[in-house]
């Protein structure tokens, strides 16, 4: 999903001369073709978030839009001000590409993991959200990213995260995708998940539907702008709502989710469950798969809180 | 201020004291009043110190268009210390950018003249306020310049109480990686930041050392003093060298009414009192 997402700049920049690459002191021969063949488009800057952000901004102002790469904490804690400011206040379509999304860099410890990059992301106006599955998925967004008029995040996986998009379904940015063929309608459950979660959360699917549960999935690329028509019609006709996230229970999906249902859905609220990163810093390193198995948003700790939740709704 | 009198600057720094000021110099102080009177409020030390550097900046060197305040070909000045904002309100509108009548509703709801400048100001290249902001978005236009063919320079206009800010020196190295000689930053050095006296607050000096050493070519003046100003843009404008420029303004807080200068109270006022007014209009008539 990574090199997907950065080869994806190389394929832009050769579609349209707006494009630039910013990186932030990344790794010796990173887009070394876009850097042969644009080399004027392509800058490796020094360990400055504030100022490549500010830097990026005035090219935009000028008619350029740049993508910024560096790790998914930096890119967003180092240098919000600036993201705030520069990017949002000014709305520019300047693209974040954060590494390392979640727990990718479990073995590397906190200050490396992106927990609540949604969360501030989503607070800031003007900004788009992004968190897509897989890199077949990437390359759809980042067709879409070129002539998006607003500031974007694009939250990154690890890398060779099984494919499990489909181009048939379509993509458009601010659009769910339902992930499950014939499960479109009423539902014992609704997942509602974004990122690798939502591989995690098809796996699951599968699980309880082999024990007759039935199960709808709403993939959330985007969770800001939330495709708050497509979760208020699923949540109407479900019994359980379960979102699924790699990323704190506070401020992202989870949230968005709540907020959407909170502020449109009429009638009665279903039941929402979120699972996620608990409001805590990690306190194992480890690898990311561990991770969520330890925080039970892998694809067992879904199916295991679906059944305890529908077994505690029957009763 | 015994630090100061041991500042090394070529510059005469009583004569930034008692630089006398011009009509015309007067009247952008007038307008600046005029937005505060009416809005109730306002930076003023911040913007007094600087309306002799953006004066001489619109008047002789940049090349924009008040009726085309967006072409492309235009030269770009940005007032990173956003709080100065009244002095580039007065220039723009004397100079056409908007209508001078704009300023009677500063600050007020449905005005677009507010505490910090921001863009849908016509004339106003970025939204600035924040500090610390503006050189690294200035880079990014100069480079936008470069990448496209484009002749504009970039100017920067930052406080000396701004370039405590890191962000400031981040943007300062990657000007100079970059050799990026449409850039000039400009440094209002009133020597007074809002809590007091910079050389107690968040001493810089030395200052020109500071800016030669992340591999701009500096260059100082009398920053209220119009004649000096322009000439020392012009030599920076001439200087052949591939660094980017930094221009130190020596200059006044509160330049031009007496009980202002110099004076870290008079550096936002929200309730000026009608003795306070009758002090402006003595200082710089009517």
């Amino acid at each position: 999903m990574r090199k997907r997402s950065l080869d994806m700049v190389h394929t832009l920049a050769k579609r349209d001369e707006r494009v630039v690459f910013i990186g932030s002191d990344l790794s010796p021969n990173l887009l070394g073709e876009m850097k042969k063949e644009f080399p004027s488009r392509y800058y490796m800057e020094g360990i400055a978030e504030a100022n490549i952000i500010g830097m990026a901004a005035g090219m935009a102002m000028d008619g350029f839009v740049p993508y910024v790469n560096t790790i998914a904490t930096f890119i967003t804690r180092r240098c919000y001000e600036q993201v705030a400011v520069d990017l949002c206040l000014h709305d520019l379509p300047v693209r974040l590409i954060g590494n390392g999304g979640g727990y990718v860099y479990a073995p590397l410890g906190p200050t490396h993991e992106a927990i609540e990059d949604i969360a501030i992301m989503r607070a800031l106006p003007r900004m788009t959200v992004t968190a897509v599955c897989d890199a077949e998925e990437m390359t759809r967004l980042m067709d879409a990213t070129l002539d998006w008029p607003h500031p974007i995040y694009i939250r990154l996986g690890k890398g060779g995260d099984p494919v499990i998009s489909k181009a048939e379904r379509g993509f458009a940015i601010g659009k769910a995708i339902d992930m499950i063929d014939g499960e479109t309608g009423a539902s014992d459950v609704l997942l509602i998940a974004t990122g690798v979660a939502t591989t995690q959360a098809l796996k699951a699917a599968g699980s309880l539907a082999a024990d007759g549960i039935r199960c709808r999935l709403l993939h959330l690329h985007t969770v800001k702008p939330i495709d708050a028509d497509a979760i208020v019609d699923a949540a109407s006709k479900t019994k359980l709502v379960v979102t699924v996230e790699e990323h704190s229970v506070v401020g992202g999906l989870g949230s968005a989710v709540l907020e959407t249902l909170s502020d449109r859905l009429t009638g009665a609220l279903p039941p929402v469950k979120r699972l996620g990163i608990p409001d805590k810093f990690a306190e194992h390193y480890g690898s990311q798969a561990k991770l969520m198995e330890d925080f039970k948003f892998d694809a067992k700790g879904i199916d295991v809180t679906v059944r305890k939740f529908l077994a505690e709704l029957r009763r | 201020m015994n630090h100061q009198t041991a500042l090394k600057y070529a510059t005469d720094l009583d004569l930034v004291q008692q630089a006398t000021l011009d009509d015309r110099s007067r009247h952008l102080r007038r307008l600046i009043f005029r937005a505060i009177e009416n809005g109730g409020r306002g930076h003023i030390g911040p913007a007094l110190s600087l309306v002799e550097i953006i004066r001489v900046l619109y008047d002789d060197f940049l090349r924009v268009d008040p009726a085309k305040p967006k072409q492309l070909e235009r030269d770009r000045f940005i007032l990173s210390k956003g709080h100065g904002c009244l002095a580039l309100y007065a220039v723009l509108a004397d100079r056409g950018f908007f209508d001078v009548s704009e300023l009677d509703r500063f600050c007020h709801f449905e005005s677009f003249l507010g505490g910090h400048p921001e863009t849908v100001v016509p004339g106003v290249e970025a939204c600035t306020g924040a500090l610390g902001h503006g050189l690294s978005i200035g880079l990014g236009m100069a480079l936008a310049a470069r990448m496209t063919g484009r002749d504009s320079k970039v100017y920067v206009l930052m406080g000396d109480g701004e370039i405590n800010e890191g962000s400031v020196w981040e943007a300062a190295a990657c000007a100079d990686k970059h050799r990026l000689s449409n850039l000039t930053a400009i440094i209002d050095y009133n020597k007074i930041q809002s809590a007091g006296s910079v050389f107690e607050i968040q001493n810089m000096e030395p200052l020109a050392d500071k800016w030669t050493a992340f591999g701009f070519r500096v260059f100082e003046c009398n920053g209220h003093d119009v004649e000096d100003l322009r000439q020392v843009f012009r030599e920076a404008a001439a200087y052949a060298g591939d660094r980017p420029r930094a221009v130190i303004c020596h200059t006044v807080k509160g330049k031009g009414i007496p009980a202002a200068e110099n004076n870290p109270d008079w550096h936002h006022k929200s309730d000026l009192k009608p003795a306070e007014l009758q002090i402006v209009r003595s200082a710089l008539g009517s």
